[in-house]
């Protein structure tokens, strides 16, 4: 028979509604793990519901592979919502920080670029600053090209936070199980 | 939770006496409400309060000689009579004990509830005496686990674990009790209300298009063969299966776990797929043009290379748990569902119909292979009544030896396969064995549990001479508890899986294979029971029926003949008809155009 292509991997974006509860982070993480998943970023957070933290998790799967994550994390049970918005219109953000050797003489051109961007300085020391700069995860990756050459002391990122775009909220309550049955 | 609540006829009456219980009594409250009789457990520490409650409840508590023992005799319960098996432990090495019979009870989707005692509240975290973070350990191998930290939530808890263990596909949980929690004291009534669990719910019934889609399929096969696993017994589908076969006319292979879930001697049941199925088997499989699983997974040990796998055929897969569809083999149409409810939906719309080319080829694959059979006529036989014991012919003469009913355990390697290829079975549950993990040492214990939930019946264990020594000291519970087993040691002297792959694979470099055992029949003395030896054939029946004469536990060491292989055999990773054939030796020649079978 002949060999069978291997199955195309894409970034995929799942959004996670879980309980807020002890270790549920660490199920959800030990689910990636033990199924060979690759984890390229998970951001938790609370929601605006109480007991109801939100995850986004990035990874690269194929199709197959991601409809099974899916499955598997509806398998958890403090899992509530599952949805991957890979392909739905969304908004998907990363914010950035970036420590820049800029003293007096290197300082206005790299707040310049950081203005032409749309990013800002949120701290101004004699030999440096730090910089913010919330966009894409490509946003960020061009971001830290231009401020390699002035020296790039430290830099950090959150995952990558998403929402889709129509105007819905997500049903999150299933009835409950009868105990009785 | 409500104050009240309404009674049968609509009265309103206060809710039943909020009395003040410790947690220690909290818990068997709640496994009393739950119906469980029967626990396995080993007291120790931190579970000492509970074990101190547990007397005044009308709960047997059958103390085991080792954890490992306690975890698969909960799992032997629960397969054999459908219900949540319940073990207990105490921290530490109590609760890390569990750990392989957790792992067990996983791969195989059984219901099981473990309690384990924990070191108090404020010394979690602190490396004390006996802790193990053990929701951390079970986390991948339980289904759900808890740590109850909380007396207030303790009953809460204990009813989600109930819950989750025997609902959808069911499997083991684990509620870990801090020591403080079994010692304080809260407000408990018996209450079956709703539980907190809003994110486990079942999935959604299959949508009808699917089912036409698959009705579609199965009218217009020529070919189709049903693959039926444990999913069979657990939903108890037999009946609904036996009407489906009835009406559209299809054979029916087993994976191992689903021995017995379609009766062994139906015309149209083919027996056991896979590594060690019968070759006409895999030969019908392989030729199929429908393949209809039926509460399977399609295990690496059933397809052998997945890109060969069937393929001419269409795959309809009905199974519980979607996270299942896809995953090892591709399907055309999946119907996510409880296969009976999925098959009594089938039946009634599925098209009656003859496939008399294809039974015709079915039978025609079976006569070959059957004449290489070692009860039939092949390898082992006229081996006469003087000869030696060849370890197929032993299980063979068990099954003719023993009640229809009998419930048979077998341990795992040479023993379970023979047992699942000579050992027909006609019922659901008579045959429980550890098919995903292959447990060594799960045999003895899991039908000591087995025995809980069926006080009258038969029961056999098959075990090698490898595997019955991993848990042997359960043999003091059997005498300890006073129950009647029947044990059957297939003693070869060698690992004997092992040692064939050696042989087959390794250039019979016999590495750390030999075994050194015990007298089994001292042994058995040692502990209390009755031990027996079989070397011959004409041994073998008197030696059964005074064992099963004997109201208490024998076992029997059958001294069988040492490098036995069991074939057919695919080898891991081949092609599921890429088979290694059983020699023909007590046939006179091979006949022309016989093919080579050292594949």
């Amino acid at each position: 028979m002949p060999e069978t292509p291997a199955p195309e991997l894409r970034r995929c974006t799942f959004v996670v509604h879980v309980e807020d509860r002890p270790g549920v982070l660490n199920r959800v993480a030990s689910l990636f793990r033990r199924r060979g998943y690759n984890i390229d970023s998970l951001n938790v957070g609370t929601t605006h519901e109480e007991g109801v933290s939100r995850m986004t998790i990035v990874c690269r799967a194929d199709r197959g592979t991601a409809k099974r994550i899916e499955a598997n994390l509806y398998k958890l049970v403090n899992v509530l919502r599952v949805d991957e918005i890979t392909d739905a219109p969304s908004v998907h953000r990363v914010l950035a920080l970036f420590k820049v050797a800029a003293g007096p003489d290197t300082r206005p051109e790299v707040l310049q670029i950081l203005a032409a961007v749309g990013a800002r300085a949120v701290d101004l020391g004699p030999a440096s600053l730090v910089a913010e700069m919330t966009g894409s995860r490509e946003d960020i990756e061009r971001l830290a090209a231009v401020l390699e050459p002035f020296g790039v002391l430290e830099m950090v990122q959150t995952g990558t936070v998403a929402m889709t775009r129509h105007a819905s909220r997500p049903e999150l309550h299933a009835p409950l199980p009868d105990a009785a049955e | 939770m409500s104050a009240v609540i309404a009674s049968a006829d609509g009265d309103v009456r206060p809710e039943e006496a909020c009395a003040t219980k410790t947690g220690a009594q909290i818990l068997w409250e709640v496994l009393v409400e739950e119906g469980v009789r029967t626990v396995f457990g080993y007291p120790g520490g931190a579970i000492m309060p509970a074990y101190d409650a547990m007397a005044a409840y009308p709960i047997h508590h059958v103390l085991v000689r080792h954890e490992q023992g306690a975890s698969h005799m909960a799992d032997g319960y629960a397969r054999a009579s459908g219900e949540v098996g319940v073990a207990i432990a105490t921290s530490g090495p109590g609760a890390t004990n569990l750990v392989t019979g957790l792992a067990t009870a996983m791969l195989d989707s059984i219901p099981m509830v473990c309690i384990t005692g924990q070191v108090p509240s404020h010394l979690i975290g602190s490396d004390a005496f006996q802790e193990t973070d053990i929701t951390g350990v079970t986390l991948p191998i339980t289904k759900h686990n808890f740590l109850a930290t909380d007396v207030n939530e303790l009953a809460r808890c204990l009813r989600e674990a109930f819950y989750i263990a025997r609902s959808g596909r069911p499997g083991p949980v684990v509620v870990d009790i801090t020591k403080d929690v079994q010692l304080a004291s809260a407000p408990h009534a018996p209450s079956r209300g709703p539980l907190r669990l809003p994110g486990y719910r079942p999935p959604p019934p299959p949508l009808d298009r699917d089912l036409e889609a698959a009705l579609a399929l199965i009218d217009g096969a020529q070919r189709p063969v049903v693959l039926a696993g444990h999913g069979i017994v657990k939903a108890s589908a037999t009946g609904a299966l036996l009407e489906f076969v009835r009406r559209a006319d299809v054979p029916v292979a087993s994976t191992l776990l689903g021995l017995g879930g379609f009766p062994a001697s139906h015309p149209q049941a083919l027996g056991m797929m896979g590594m060690h199925g019968e070759a006409w088997v895999n030969q019908a499989i392989q030729e199929a043009d429908l393949l209809i699983a039926l509460g399977m997974r399609f295990d690496d040990r059933v397809t052998g290379n997945p890109a060969t796998f069937a393929p001419h055929a269409k795959k309809i897969h009905v199974e519980l748990d979607p996270a299942e569809i896809d995953k090892n083999v591709k399907v055309d149409v999946a119907l996510v569902g409880d296969v009976r409810e999925v098959l009594t939906a089938l039946v009634p719309r599925v098209r009656e119909t003859r496939r008399a080319a294809w039974t015709r080829r079915v039978a025609l694959l079976r006569d070959d292979a059957q004449r290489r059979d070692v009860v039939f006529g092949g390898e082992g036989q006229g081996e006469g009544d003087a000869g030696a014991l060849h370890p197929a012919q032993v299980i063979h003469d068990l099954y003719r030896l023993t009640d229809d009913d009998a419930i048979i355990v077998t341990d795992v390697g040479q023993h379970q396969m023979w047992e699942a290829q000579y050992y027909p079975h006609e019922r659901p549950r008579t045959l429980l064995t550890s098919g995903g993990l292959g447990t060594m040492g799960f045999a003895l214990p899991a039908a000591i549990g087995a025995r809980f939930a069926h006080p009258e019946r038969e029961i056999w264990v098959i075990a090698g001479d490898g595997g019955f020594q991993m848990t042997a000291p359960e043999l003091s519970t059997c005498a300890q508890e006073g129950i009647k087993l029947h044990i059957a040691i297939i003693n070869n002297g060698f690992l004997g899986m092992v040692r064939q792959w050696q042989e087959m694979f390794y250039d019979k470099r016999y590495v750390a294979t030999p075994m050194l055992a015990p007298d089994f029949v001292k042994l058995a003395e040692a502990h209390g029971v009755r031990g027996a030896r079989v070397q011959q054939r004409g041994e073998l029946e008197a030696t059964v029926q005074a064992a099963r004469a004997f109201e208490g536990t024998t076992v029997i060491d059958f001294r069988v003949t040492e490098e036995a292989c069991v074939y057919p055999m695919v080898a891991s990773g081949r092609d599921l008809d890429d088979m290694i054939r059983r020699p023909l030796r007590a046939l006179p020649a091979t006949e022309p155009g016989e093919e080579s079978n050292d594949a």
